[in-house]
């Protein structure tokens, strides 16, 4: 039992709206174990965002709660450091300060000034942006801009590193060079992870467990899919890889079959016909 | 054929250096000439009963005049202290024990040292003003409540001409602001508190507008960080609220200008209002003339002011990249 890292126990929230509260979460149970890698997948709109805010203490649960290492969630911190979708960097300030901010938060009284400086290098290089240290967020590539933000998470030590679409905002190549590196820093670093993501290649490529959330409101967790392909992975070798599509195809199932949520245009199009069809007989009555 | 070409886009990039010029320096000159061309035929169809409005030829004459007074004065003073020092040195020659007097000279204010006075009265009121406001707009921009509880006193007052204050201001100044050996003249004080008075909302709407305005992603990343007060308005808060900021210092010196030359007319601070005020109350054939002058330099005055706080906007805004106009 002391494999479990983070729980998160009957989880639901509600929002006030003018038009009394609103469920967006029921029931959300989830045990994830240290060095985990999770995503969770849904449609938009679903609440996974939603979740995530409540790991990350930005948001307070209604109901059940978050426990962390046996110590329950109730604000946000550094041991649960976020990777924000619009990568959230302070424009004021060079990628190496964006990471220091972080980590004189962290590390002041345990490390030394020199250390501190090694350890804002040694994130940066983690994720190969060693060459534009002093640059400015707006002198950065979108996928830059999202490497330094990584990089920030990283340098915190964080005890799980949240994800919030990371890659949501970036074209294909960009998306797929990033995933390569997270992979790569995620075996060196063996991080627990919570990744949002709306992208199926993504979830079964990154994931030891895909979580699969059903459409709000009142979303909770649908299934949950173990992908064991072996890691480290390769793209290229698991496009033909008869398992991989195999996982593939479990998440496109649950999300185009069981919880289908865009009904197809040729439906919609006979509706409007028979609405057309109504007006008319409607009409010629008068 | 590929000549042709190249002189076609040659006669283009002419074309559009052209533009350029005719937008960017000529036409400012053609709007200046037309205008001194305006004044120039329809002053001597004013008739006042100061004689005729000055033409701008007078005008510029005036600037002559003034150069001049301030010259003379210059050597009056020049004058004056070489006497005192010739007195005091026969005194010291007889006497090595006599007492010496070093008075101050004691001459009229020129029309410069009224440019000076009225730019450190208002610089210093501009200073107060801003210390006063920055603070507070911080930290009611915030606080929802605090916002809620200043809004209304800052609405309430911020319309107020500078003349209603003037008289609450003279009276509770002469009041409190009593000593034997006054640091600063009364009338200066007086003026420098109705300018901070009337040129502290501008800021402070701005700054806790950008201070509220700061977006949610960055707060939420502070929270993540769990980031100190302090820390998070040095490094999020103040950052993402300078241009706001800005805003609202360039319509506080703006006003605060404007309000300057009002308040010294009426609190008599020897400055360009006094100036303004005197030539209305001395009423000579000069006094129309001088008082255009005064105008044209108040007015080019504030204008280079406006440049300095845009000059200083564009050194500390960390978006160099902004267009700032």
């Amino acid at each position: 039992m002391s494999q479990i890292h983070l729980e998160l126990t009957r989880v639901g929230i509600e929002f006030p709206t003018p038009k009394g509260p609103f469920c967006a979460l029921q029931n959300v149970d989830l045990k994830i174990k240290k060095g985990e890698f999770v995503s969770l997948i849904g449609h938009s709109g679903c609440g996974k965002s939603t979740v995530l805010n409540i790991v990350a203490g930005l948001y307070q649960a209604t109901t059940g709660g978050v426990v962390l290492n046996g110590r329950e969630v109730n604000e946000p911190g550094p041991e649960r450091a976020v990777v924000f979708q619009n990568h959230s960097l302070l424009p004021w300030l060079t990628a190496y300060e964006n990471v220091e901010l972080g980590v004189k938060r962290v590390f002041r009284g345990k490390k030394t000034r020199a250390e501190m400086r090694e350890w804002i290098e040694h994130n940066l290089e983690l994720v190969h942006m060693t060459h534009a240290i002093h640059k400015r967020p707006d002198e950065l590539s979108g996928g830059m801009k999202q490497r330094v933000g990584i990089a920030r998470a990283l340098a915190m030590e964080p005890q799980v590193l949240l994800m919030d679409e990371p890659f949501g905002a970036l074209d294909a190549l960009t998306r797929a060079h990033l995933q390569d590196s997270l992979m790569e820093i995620q075996n060196e670093l063996g991080n627990t992870v919570i990744m949002i993501t709306h992208d199926v290649d993504e979830a079964v490529l990154l994931s030891d467990r895909i979580v699969m959330m059903t459409n709000g409101p009142a979303a909770t967790v649908g299934e949950i899919l173990d992908v064991t392909l072996e890691r480290p992975r390769n793209r290229l070798e698991l496009a033909d890889n008869v398992e991989y599509n195999h996982y593939r195809s479990a998440v496109l199932r649950f999300l185009y079959e069981k919880q289908k949520k865009i009904e197809s245009i040729d439906a919609k199009r006979a509706e409007k016909q028979l609405d057309k069809d109504a007006a008319g007989k409607a009409k010629s009555v008068a | 054929m590929s000549n042709k070409l190249a002189t076609l886009k040659f006669e283009q990039i002419k074309a559009v250096k052209w533009r350029d010029v005719l937008i960017g320096i000529l036409m400012p000159m053609v709007g200046i000439l037309f205008f001194i061309l305006l004044w120039h035929t329809a002053a001597p169809n004013i008739n006042t009963s100061l004689g005729d409005f000055p033409q701008p030829k007078q005008v510029f004459e005036q600037w002559g005049n003034l150069v001049d007074e301030y010259n003379t004065e210059q050597e009056r003073e020049a004058v004056f202290y070489d006497r005192q020092e010739k007195r005091n040195a026969e005194l010291l020659a007889q006497d090595p024990a006599a007492k010496i007097d070093a008075r101050e000279f004691n001459g009229r204010p020129t029309f410069f040292d009224k440019i000076k006075t009225s730019l450190v009265t208002v610089l210093s009121g501009f200073f107060v003003a801003s210390v006063i406001a920055i603070p507070l707009g911080i930290v009611i921009g915030l606080s929802q409540p605090l916002y809620s509880a200043f809004n209304p006193l800052i609405q309430l007052f911020k319309p107020v001409s500078p003349l209603a204050w003037l008289p609450l201001v003279t009276i509770v100044v002469s009041a409190v602001y009593v000593s034997d050996s006054p640091m600063f003249s009364k009338s200066y004080i007086i003026s420098l508190l109705t300018v901070s008075l009337c040129s502290l909302w501008p800021t402070m709407i701005n700054t806790a507008v950008g201070v509220a305005g700061v977006s949610k992603d960055l707060i939420n990343v502070s929270r993540v960080l769990r980031l100190g007060w302090f820390t998070h308005v040095m490094k999020i808060v103040l950052p993402s609220a300078i241009p706001m900021m800005f805003t609202g210092l360039r319509i506080s010196l703006g006003i605060a200008w404007m309000v300057l030359i009002a308040a010294e007319m009426l609190s008599q601070n020897p400055g360009l209002g006094k100036f303004v005020w005197d030539e209305f109350q001395n009423g000579s054939s000069d006094s129309l003339s001088r008082i255009c002058l005064a105008i044209l330099v108040i007015g080019l005055i504030g204008f280079l002011l406006d440049r300095i706080i845009l000059l200083l906007q564009t050194y500390v805004n960390w978006d160099k990249s902004a267009v700032v106009r």
